[in-house]
């Protein structure tokens, strides 16, 4: 039955990973791949007598996140126990923020086919993560890895401003994208360092309540949390469709068979008894602290997108692209340090054919210096745009100057006058017939003889003055 | 005051604590005691008292975020009652 009658109302909660050294109460390395346990400290293992102190990097980077999000940083806040009970969570709780989270009230921008769209953040609170568990290493049993547990996490929790599937996997993206900017998390959904949950639910056009709302686990890439807010959405309409209910739960999705399953019963109804964790103060933050924060903000994706559109003349899409990752940027704008041409041009040649380069075989060996001199070349008529992709092709693998692969590769256009002209005298002198038949009116011809000269140059002369040569001949 | 039978079963779940009939009746009056142990606020006027988390006005200086060298796996896997290579080893849990 019609979905469209129904309006979806989505709200997500992004766990990011912070990027530190040591780990949010205790100075344990977060560094990936040790061996299992191995980065642990009396805390990370819950042993009696240990005392959680906080690192301040990670309140530095809190601070940052929540301005460019446009959030009030309180220079109070405090710290809660969260209990459950899980063998990857020695301490039974979890050290989070609750009534009094670091920052509240943010938005961020996301640009949408209908034009920019504010989705308010209602708040961003700082917590520890838990241990790894393992259940398929072992016969019977569950193995346990702490080194994960403690690791800063950001919880960033949006209003349920989000009306479609499509509309939340841009937020996550654009998202994904400050993150990325501001340098506080490495924007890794397959390795979990970026976690996504969607609360989501529907209600009829014109309602004024919100329906029952699920909410949804396991989405790790933007392909799932499109496809799972879909069939969720699918799920609830058919559900009330059919005079059923939604009931409120949390649910997996299953990205082999396209469905989510409940995961928690409702006998088992969160109760985390929260209060407040007396063995940290409240987390003070001085106005300074903002104020240098604040100060020190880099610029976001979306202003350099602005920017590249209104000042550079680039499209939307090409700024859009060229700040995803801040790799991208930081390229594209080398490249006009060295490159005096049009922005426009580099941009094309970024998202063109280096782009493609880079998806065929990797990140490859193109500096920004060699692809402003390689721009140039073309510029300047000393090789065409075919032969510095042939070029760029070169570059990417090996690293070459692209002036050395041009000369090792004879790819120089001629752009002597004297010597082009010379070859279009004795192209025209070889086809005097086509050139009155020229005269007489058949201007295609002018491809023909366009082709000749190529080809007597062996596809080096510069085919604009070559063009320019022959019609003035011929006009004469 | 004295807890019902049913707060006890609940609180006593979620701590997963198995009580017998007789433990789940002392708990009632030995909670209830604790609870009103602290109903002595109720006696003091707090109109003018902002909620607090903590009495203590200390402001602790973060670390800086610097690693330590860690225990080591021999030390950090001493108490584990069972462990499987450097993973300490727990009955299955069903995810």
């Amino acid at each position: 039955m019609p979905r469209a009658d129904f309006q979806p109302v989505i709200g997500l909660e992004v766990h990011a990973q912070l990027l530190t050294r040591t780990k949010l109460f205790s100075r344990a390395s977060t560094s990936f791949g040790a061996e299992p346990n191995a980065n642990t400290l009396p805390l990370c293992l819950a042993l009696p007598g240990s005392l959680p102190v906080l690192n301040a990097a990670v309140v530095e980077l809190a601070i940052r996140t929540g301005l460019a999000l446009d959030c009030t940083v309180n220079e109070v806040s405090e710290w809660s126990r969260k209990h459950y009970f899980y063998a990857d969570l020695p301490k039974g709780f979890q050290i989070t923020q609750y009534e009094h989270p670091i920052c509240e009230h943010g938005g961020l921008d996301v640009a949408l086919p209908g034009g920019d769209k504010r989705i308010r953040i209602s708040r961003i609170h700082i917590e520890e993560d838990a241990g790894k568990s393992v259940h398929d290493g072992a016969a019977g049993a569950s193995l346990i890895d702490l080194n994960r547990a403690g690791t800063p996490l950001l919880e960033i929790v949006s209003e349920p401003d989000l009306r479609s599937a499509e509309e939340a996997a841009e937020y996550l993206r654009t998202l994904r994208g400050v993150l990325l900017a501001l340098g506080v998390n490495d924007g890794n959904l397959e390795e979990g360092s970026f976690r996504c949950d969607a609360n989501v639910s529907v209600m009829r056009h014109g309602a004024t309540a919100y329906g029952t709302r699920v909410e949804l686990k396991n989405l790790n890439s933007f392909r799932f949390v499109q496809a799972a807010i879909e069939v969720e959405i699918d799920r609830h309409v058919e559900l009330i469709e059919s005079g059923g209910a939604v009931e409120q739960e949390t649910r997996l999705y299953d990205p082999d068979r396209n469905e989510t399953k409940a995961m928690r019963s409702k006998e088992d109804a969160h109760d985390y008894r929260y209060f407040p964790e007396p063995d940290l103060p409240p987390l003070v933050v001085s106005a300074e602290a903002i104020a240098a924060a604040r100060a020190a903000l880099p610029e976001l994706p979306r202003a350099k997108q602005r920017r590249y559109v209104s000042a550079l003349g680039l499209s939307e899409a090409d700024a859009r692209f060229l700040t995803q990752e801040p790799g991208s940027s930081a390229f594209f704008e080398a490249v006009l340090q060295h490159y005096r041409g049009e922005a426009k041009k580099a941009a094309n040649w970024m998202t063109g054919e280096l782009a493609r380069l880079r998806n065929a075989s990797g990140e490859g060996r193109v500096t920004p210096g060699a692809l402003a001199e390689l721009l140039t070349a073309v510029d300047q008529g000393r090789i065409s745009s075919n032969a510095a992709k042939e070029v760029l092709g070169v570059v990417h693998q090996s690293g070459e100057a692209p002036s050395a692969v041009i000369a090792a590769r004879g790819l120089e256009q001629v752009s002597d006058t004297g010597a082009i002209e010379k070859v279009v005298d004795e192209v025209l002198a070889k086809n005097a017939a086509d050139v009155a038949a020229y005269r007489g009116g058949n201007q295609k011809l002018l491809g023909h003889f366009m082709g000749q000269v190529m080809k007597a140059m062996k596809g080096k002369g510069n085919p604009q003055l070559a063009s320019e040569l022959l019609k003035k001949k011929l006009g004469g | 005051m004295t807890l019902t039978e049913a707060q006890v079963r609940h609180v006593a779940k979620l701590a997963r604590l198995t009580l017998t009939d007789a433990e789940v009746a002392k708990a009632q009056g030995d909670l209830a005691r604790v609870l009103e142990a602290v109903q002595a606020l109720d006696g003091l006027d707090l109109s003018a008292v902002p909620p607090t988390v903590q009495v203590h006005p200390q402001v602790v200086a973060p670390e800086a975020d610097a690693p330590e060298a860690p225990l080591g796996v021999e030390r950090a896997l001493a108490n584990a009652p069972a462990k499987v290579g450097t993973s300490f080893s727990v009955p299955r849990v069903i995810g």
